[in-house]
């Protein structure tokens, strides 16, 4: 089993870095290509977020990226290693958090804690002691004694992250941190999550398909839609391009229609009217709304409702794709299941 | 969303500085630290090996009073190595449960991703399996002892050698049973149960296969539980018939080494 190594890591290279990587799984005779041709590169210290609707290949990537899952073609290399030729290696330098529960149900948190740190072959003394720091770090020492099928959600995605960071990686890779948590929760995971890439440098890369969590730590996030990446920028990048939405209310649909066409006139902007609702899409439309308002209302057609919103991510993906990243999980929740079953193929 | 979140007082996540990764630990500290983790919810509540041996209790408790009289020694002392093979049998072939449900939760997923070998990772389980039967064979000699029943104590651990094998075995099949069962839960239970009792019957465990039918006889002489129940019994008389307990030894030895092979084959194919 010993799988001797000559390669070593370069210090100064990417952490990430994937050539081609394609997953193709075959299901009831009919090809899904989960993953297809992705080139990334992703540098030490970055705070990286995979955001895509369920069955996008985002998860699939991360399993390929912590060696669970072999890639059907291309290559890629974690720390400096190769995921197929190294996995060890890979493996040895890596933090992972997965969807599920990483300790047993039937364990002790604080059981597990040391079983991971002796599997990353620390001595039992070491293991302790770190077992007990990150019980401490995570607000969970009252609880490493108890099993942790009697945990609360959010005490065992801490556990979860706790056992991820035992060996102290220099890469973390978290699956959908904080689905299934409360808004608490999840505010307090992020939380962590921005303190360990901040404090430590470590290098995260983390999926979701929640805009408002890439949105909030994520200093670049990947879109990744059909097992391709449609785009790769921060997301203030990712945003700026679309402008704001400026949504006006009349008091009638005659009015709406007026206005619709003064509107475009005024600001060439991409202008739409439902009902009595004109919407207004235009860079910097916060700064425009006033000084429209003002002279809609003098032409005869007053606004009676307004809202500005800035671009989401959910624009982005929308604006990218054509759909929108919501009904996009409805479409597809049903067959992403069916690809990460595929994994186990 | 009326709700204030409230964020705890900024604390420092990690205070160790220095790098922690040491050798690696090779597959014999690998497979022990999977063993140790395995038994840890044994010995934190040893009671939960009570809940594996409630059928060869009940066997004991309601069936061995309805056996004939029998010419040499009592019924127990036949009707008992029966049963602790067959609670080794249960044990061990109940313990994939315990990896499906950490397939579901995620456990295992963890542990493909960390250091751990794929080998060390079946074989350190399987291992385990010995301690719960010992414990639970402890208790069924010492339910049993004060009856009509003699304890031959070098017998017992010789027997027990035997039931080692023999569980290691069987615990690596129900593990290889829960890997293929990753995406139908129901077929760890459908096949674990739909085998159990033909294992069992066909081993003599309940009562004697000495005036079974010719295809019964042929049938008995394929599983190896029934040559390793044939030991036992022998062992727990206080004999030691060289060619019955020479029997015994190789069919837990096939056991085990098929349960290895196709468990290790299964787990290196696990992700």
């Amino acid at each position: 089993m010993s799988e001797h190594t000559t390669q070593t890591p370069r210090p100064d290279g990417a952490m990430i870095r994937t050539r081609g990587l394609t997953k193709h799984f075959t299901r009831h005779k009919q090809t899904i290509e989960a993953v297809r041709g992705l080139d990334l590169e992703v540098a030490p210290g970055e705070l990286v977020a995979f955001l895509g609707p369920n069955g996008a290949g985002k998860s699939t990537t991360l399993r390929m990226l912590t060696t669970l899952i072999a890639p059907t073609s291309g290559s890629a290399e974690v720390a400096g290693y190769d995921v197929v030729t190294h996995c060890r290696d890979v493996r040895r330098s890596i933090g992972y958090v997965g969807q599920g529960n990483a300790a047993g149900h039937q364990q002790r948190g604080r059981d597990e804690l040391v079983s991971q740190g002796r599997a990353h072959g620390m001595s039992r003394q070491d293991s302790r002691r770190r077992a007990d720091e990150l019980l401490e770090a995570f607000d969970l020492t009252e609880h490493g004694g108890r099993p942790v099928s009697t945990l609360s959600g959010g005490q065992r995605r801490r556990l979860d992250v706790a056992i991820g960071l035992v060996h102290t990686p220099r890469l973390l890779f978290l699956d959908e941190p904080s689905t299934g948590l409360d808004p608490q929760n999840r505010a307090n995971l992020q939380e962590q999550i921005r303190r360990l890439h901040t404090e430590r440098g470590t290098t995260i890369v983390l999926t979701t398909h929640y805009l408002e969590e890439a949105d909030a730590i994520a200093d670049r996030v990947v879109v990744i839609d059909h097992g391709l990446v449609i785009a790769d920028d921060t997301a203030t990048g990712l945003k700026s391009g679309l402008g704001d939405l400026v949504t006006l209310g009349f008091a009638t649909t005659d009015d709406a229609s007026l206005a619709a066409q003064r509107a475009k006139a005024r600001t060439g902007a991409s202008v739409e009217r439902t009902g009595a609702t004109v919407t207004i899409r235009a860079a910097q439309g916060a700064e425009m709304a006033p000084g429209l308002v003002r002279e809609l209302a003098d032409a005869g057609t007053p606004v009676t409702r307004i809202e500005v919103a800035g671009p989401t991510l959910d624009d982005v993906f929308l604006d990218l794709t054509g759909r929108s990243l919501r009904e996009s999980d409805d479409i597809t929740e049903d067959t992403s299941d069916h690809i990460s079953e595929g994994a186990a193929a | 969303m009326s709700t204030v979140i409230e964020n705890p007082p900024t604390q420092r996540i990690d205070v160790q500085e220095r790098p922690l990764r040491s050798a690696d630990p090779g597959f014999l500290a690998d497979t022990w630290n999977v063993m140790v983790r395995e038994l840890k919810p044994v010995f934190r509540e040893p009671a939960s090996v009570l809940f594996a041996m409630v059928q060869p209790l009940v066997f004991l408790g309601l069936f061995a009073p309805l056996l004939p009289k029998v010419e040499d020694g009592s019924a127990l002392q036949w009707f008992v190595p029966g049963i602790i093979a067959m609670t080794a049998l249960m044990g061990a072939s109940f313990t994939g449960a315990n990896l499906t449900q950490e397939i579901v939760t995620g456990s295992h997923e963890r542990l493909l991703v960390s250091p751990l070998s794929r080998s060390s990772l079946l074989v350190g389980r399987s291992l385990k399996e010995v301690v719960p039967m010992l414990m639970q064979t402890a208790i069924i000699l010492l339910v049993v002892t004060p009856f009509s029943f003699d304890l031959h104590l070098g017998g017992v651990l010789v027997g027990m050698a035997v039931l080692s094998l023999f569980s290691i075995g069987v615990g690596a099949l129900s593990f290889a049973l829960a890997l293929a069962s990753k995406d139908q839960d129901w077929l760890f239970w459908t096949v674990q149960q739909t085998l159990i009792f033909p294992v069992l019957l066909l081993a003599g465990v309940l009562l004697p296969l000495k005036d079974a039918p010719g295809w019964l006889q042929t049938a008995a002489d394929l599983n190896p539980l029934k040559y390793v129940v044939e030991a036992e019994r022998a062992l727990f008389a206080g004999s030691f018939p060289v060619d019955a307990v020479s029997y015994g030894f190789i069919g837990a030895a096939v056991v085990a080494a098929l349960g290895l092979f196709v468990g290790l084959r299964a787990m290196e194919r696990s992700s």
